[in-house]
């Protein structure tokens, strides 16, 4: 090691992969060791399912469709961004315990960190999901669609969970503080969920509120999901348009994210 | 680019943070195998200074190599190279010790294999076996601090860069890191050691630069410094305040022509000596003037001292912010 003729400066692909599974493992582990995180992840949106269930439902119109039927893939999509949002939380709690510092200072691909990270919040989500779907089938929900049709639906949701999750990662890396991306991520997560289809039909909401929600790619997703789950209404046009959104969400925020994070 | 190349070689390093120089034409040559000793208050541009070894920061100008290799043209034979142990215990509270230890190992791309022989090895050098597979948010601030410093090691890099590793620690745990850093120095292990404490730099460190508003103000062995500023502080009070003054003028001799400080508010004058037997010339010298002391005392110099007489000003905080850019 002491000989200072030029090395190999180039990490290859095999060994950041390698290196984006020791953080996505490391990820994983504290998570799971951590009761708060677990509550916040299970406890919390199956709350949010029991009280639209039993307390607004019931005053909800939603045509031919029974209301569990259709909440179920609008919570479970909302669900997925709000579990999106720890990406940008953890980060801020590296950065500030100094351990960004350290990995920065690794002979390992930077890039693992965040791709690390961002596969494990995936697992952690799709986890979520699983339970979300489950406590769904109690409360009355009925899948009517073939297994290959819900399981695209499954995999639409996670792919768009992972993309916010790295929009959750530059917003985190960019505010660097725990409190501040926490209250920072509610802000956009907030009027994208509760502005679209998860919980009502659009076509309820005034002109201005309706415009946005009908372009929402939250509202795209959620009638994705819904028509390929429960077979309500049209899935290819809402599913193309969520993920021509995705593909610019993901041009605009990837680059943007592993740029900040070199900053920091 | 030889083989001999000096462990940290710094040339002309310049660090700007918007309206605050951090670094202002700093130099600097660590030889290998030793401790290096970063000595400078708060704000002097120490912190900078690792963080651009570490190459986590981009200076504004001038070069760094770590072993002939440049920070900027090759940062990862850079991070190959080095290991980091920041003012703060970065380890991950849910994970044990051995599995934040095994982490680290495999992110310097030791074998799965090797960095578990690695962890063991550490844990057993720094008395945390014990402690191994407990998780370490259970762990004592110190423990902590020592797995932080074992992190660092989990790769074996020739070259450990430590900044201000015992700032918060009690002085059990202090003593206990010291003691890890000498051993470290005796298997070989160059370490760059930045720290506020004269004390600390004066027990642990060959070599110890003086930093000062981001440059280096003096530079030497322990025992050339303290031949630079006297080896203890003589502090002479007077019981008539407004005799500090001619009896700093008449303590001069002492110091070998430094300045001794005045402080005419307190009646005190605090003169650099080489050795204790100054205290019976300044006896004299008093006895000469006619005037009666109310106290004196030999004191270590403190980092203020070394401040005083080495750069003419007090070891204050200096304003440029050692935040992370």
């Amino acid at each position: 090691m002491s000989s200072s003729t030029v090395e190999r400066e180039r990490i290859s692909v095999a060994e950041a992969l390698a290196d984006s599974g020791v953080m996505a493992r490391r990820q994983l582990r504290k998570v799971l060791r951590r009761p708060t995180y677990v509550i916040f992840a299970f406890v919390q949106p199956v709350m949010f399912l029991l009280l639209f269930r039993y307390v607004f439902g019931g005053a909800i119109k939603t045509g031919a469709i029974n209301y569990v039927n259709y909440l179920l893939p609008g919570i479970v999509v909302q669900t997925a961004v709000f579990g999106s949002l720890v990406t940008g939380l953890g980060l801020t709690e590296d950065l500030k315990a100094g351990v960004v510092d350290r990995l920065r200072s690794l002979p390992m691909a930077r890039s693992a960190v965040l791709i690390g990270r961002t596969t494990a919040d995936l697992l952690m989500n799709s986890m979520t999901l699983i339970v979300m779907v489950g406590v769904g089938v109690l409360v009355g929900f009925r899948p009517s669609q073939s297994v290959g049709s819900e399981l695209l639906a499954f995999l639409l949701v996670l792919a768009f969970a992972y993309v916010f999750s790295w929009i959750s990662a530059f917003v985190g890396l960019s505010v660097k503080d725990p409190e501040t991306a926490q209250s920072a991520g509610f802000i956009w997560v907030f009027p994208l969920t509760f502005a679209s289809s998860a919980f009502v039909p659009t076509a309820s909401m005034p002109g201005v509120v309706r415009a946005f929600a009908n372009v929402n790619p939250m509202t795209l997703a959620v009638n994705a999901t819904r028509s390929l789950s429960v077979g309500h209404g049209q899935a290819l046009h809402p599913a193309l348009g969520m993920l021509a959104w995705l593909a610019g969400l993901l041009l605009v925020f990837v680059p943007l994210a592993v740029r900040a994070f070199r900053r920091t | 680019m030889t083989n001999d190349a000096p462990a940290i070689l710094a040339e002309d390093l310049q660090q700007r943070f918007k309206s605050v120089t951090a670094l202002d034409g700093l130099s600097l040559s660590v030889p290998t195998g030793s401790v290096f000793g970063l000595l400078g208050p708060n704000g002097a541009g120490k912190t900078t200074f690792v963080r651009i070894v570490a190459t986590l920061l981009r200076p504004s100008s001038g070069r760094v190599s770590v072993l002939g290799h440049d920070v900027l043209r090759e940062p990862l034979a850079v991070r190959r190279r080095i290991g980091l142990a920041g003012q703060f215990a970065a380890v991950d509270e849910e994970l044990t010790g051995r599995e934040n230890l095994e982490m680290v190992g495999r992110l310097y791309r030791l074998p799965a294999r090797e960095a578990r022989a690695r962890a063991r090895e550490v844990l057993e050098r720094f008395e945390l076996s014990d402690a191994a597979d407990r998780r370490v948010s259970t762990y004592s601030g110190g423990m902590r601090r020592r797995l932080d410093l074992g992190a660092s090691l989990a790769g074996r890099p020739p070259i450990l860069l430590l900044d201000e590793p015992t700032t918060g620690l009690d002085p059990r745990s202090r003593q206990e890191l010291w003691e890890i850093v000498e051993q470290l120095r005796r298997d070989g292990t160059t370490v760059l050691l930045t720290t506020q404490y004269l004390e600390e730099a004066d027990r642990l460190a060959q070599q110890i630069a003086l930093v000062d508003h981001g440059r280096i103000a003096a530079q030497g062995t322990t025992d050339e410094l303290k031949a630079m500023i006297g080896a203890q502080i003589l502090v002479v009070r007077v019981a008539d305040r407004s005799l500090t003054l001619a009896v700093a003028q008449a303590l001069r001799v002492l110091s070998g022509g430094e300045h001794p400080l005045a402080d005419e508010a307190a009646g005190e004058v605090r003169v650099a000596v080489a050795a204790p037997s100054a205290a019976i010339a300044a006896v004299r010298i008093l006895d000469e003037l006619g005037v009666e002391p109310s106290g004196m005392e030999l004191q270590q110099p403190s980092l203020d001292d070394v401040f005083l007489t080495l750069t003419g000003h007090r070891a204050e905080d200096q304003p440029a912010t050692e935040e992370r850019a």
